[in-house]
């Protein structure tokens, strides 16, 4: 068979593009990584995801792929024969996938919603979003790992990649506000899982360290306090 | 064991026809209980708890919620007649546009309605370079499935409550022949489909409930 061509247009910080390279490492694909430069798009970026112009964007011989979730299943059913990312019974599946929509339209809105929250009571509003967040990820936790260690019971699936991707921005939150986020004495089962999600062969080389990330974020506020307002 | 299917829904809500046209496209037997969404069943709330929205489908007692997350299930649990393509490259497409239509085509539509003067003309030209997009994605095939109707054009009924809502309100009608030639057409196959047609609302009922509800804040042309 053809040596397969595949690119991934994304950048290191960025915790959906690390959904799209912890699917890869799943499967040992290699592939190359084109990282853009933040505050520029490149050509490619451009014609590869004209309708959003974002990354992630997985390009498969030359056919394009956006947006992380929508990658991280291309990338479980192109490659079939190695571990499976998503649950095989269609009802797992189904619960897994109604958690990430939770965690991309609820959870991580409040999350990004701390780093955006101006003044005290704001950012306890924030944080408190967060946690209750947690509180209900935690439940789902214990009902789909099922004893065992990730959600997708002994190895990293889907809903692991869809939460744990946010991990090193929770960290920098944590850090930055002087506060416990995700609490061990509160959410014990995510907790848990937290540490053994990084530790992961398939996440540890791409899950950015907390210091890395948190200068990364100080400058990318600064340019955001700096930039012009956006044009409506 | 006998198969058990309920669908929670409520008779206006696009989310909610979704599953009545994969379901039926299956032609699996369901019992359908429509919601008062300012009065929710205890059942409902049971099988929906993080969000306390319809529509929930519910298999066997198990609950599945979030419409493209059902049509999904339904498509994998019940395999005839595919909503979804096979080929995982054409199936992470047919993911894509579903959801670009939740996620830009439907805030928009539910803004039109409530927006006024030029902040409405603002969004009806959002509006229309979004079903650009939609046009140039459907390249001549007959639906955005293919030659049968799939998970994109079930996706896109919120097209067809848009236009009812702007016939409603007296707004200027966005899906002209003229400006959409190709997505116009394909907006009457749509309708026209045998079973599609069968999960709209009724329209004189689909009217006065626009009417209703967003008549009072609208903006003339």
């Amino acid at each position: 068979m053809a040596e397969s061509e595949i690119k991934l247009l994304g950048a290191w910080p960025s915790p959906f593009v690390m959904r799209a390279r912890i699917a890869l490492n799943i499967k040992s694909i290699d592939y190359e990584f084109h990282q853009e430069k933040l505050g520029s798009k490149s050509q490619l970026l451009l014609e590869s995801n004209p309708v959003y112009k974002k990354i992630p964007v997985l390009i498969h011989d030359q056919k394009p792929i956006c947006e992380s979730l929508i990658i991280v299943q291309y990338v479980d059913e192109a490659w079939s024969s190695g571990p499976s990312i998503l649950p095989s019974d269609p009802y797992d599946r189904a619960i897994a996938r109604f958690w990430a929509a939770y965690i991309d339209d609820k959870w991580f809105p409040s999350l990004s919603g701390l780093a955006k929250a101006q003044g005290e009571e704001a950012k306890k509003a924030a944080m408190d979003q967060v946690r209750e967040g947690f509180l209900l990820l935690e439940e789902a936790f214990g009902k789909c790992s099922k004893g065992k260690d990730f959600f997708g019971g002994d190895r990293i699936g889907y809903l692991d990649i869809a939460l744990g991707c946010f991990l090193g921005w929770l960290r920098v939150s944590e850090k930055m506000n002087g506060v416990k986020l995700l609490d061990a004495a509160k959410t014990p089962g995510l907790a848990g899982w937290a540490d053994k999600f990084c530790g992961d062969d398939a996440v540890k080389d791409v899950m950015p360290e907390t210091d890395k990330l948190t200068e990364f974020a100080k400058i990318l506020f600064q340019a955001k306090a700096n930039a012009p307002p956006p044009a409506n | 064991m006998a198969e058990e299917v309920k669908l929670f829904g409520t008779w206006a809500s696009p989310f909610s026809r979704r599953i009545e046209v994969a379901l039926k496209l299956k032609g699996v037997q369901f019992e359908y209980i429509e919601e008062n969404l300012s009065n929710k069943s205890p059942a409902l709330l049971e099988y929906n708890p993080v969000h306390k929205k319809i529509p929930v489908l519910v298999h066997n007692g198990k609950p599945v919620a979030e419409s493209l997350v059902i049509l999904e299930y339904i498509d994998e649990t019940w395999k005839h007649n595919p909503i979804l393509p096979t080929d995982p490259y054409e199936k992470a497409i047919a993911r894509f546009w579903a959801k670009y239509i939740d996620d830009k085509l439907w805030p928009a539509a539910t803004k039109v309605l409530v927006s006024k003067g030029e902040e409405q003309k603002g969004v009806t030209e959002e509006i229309q370079e979004q079903l650009k997009t939609l046009e140039s994605e459907l390249k001549g095939k007959k639906f955005f499935g293919g030659e049968s109707l799939g998970f994109v054009d079930i996706a896109a009924n919120i097209i067809v409550f848009l236009l009812v809502a702007q016939e409603a309100l007296g707004l200027m009608e966005i899906l002209t022949e003229e400006q959409f030639p190709v997505l116009h057409e394909w907006y009457q196959r749509l309708v026209d489909d045998a079973v599609f047609k069968e999960c709209v609302p009724p329209r004189e009922r689909h009217l006065g409930f626009f009417k209703v509800r967003f008549g009072s804040s609208t903006a003339s042309k």
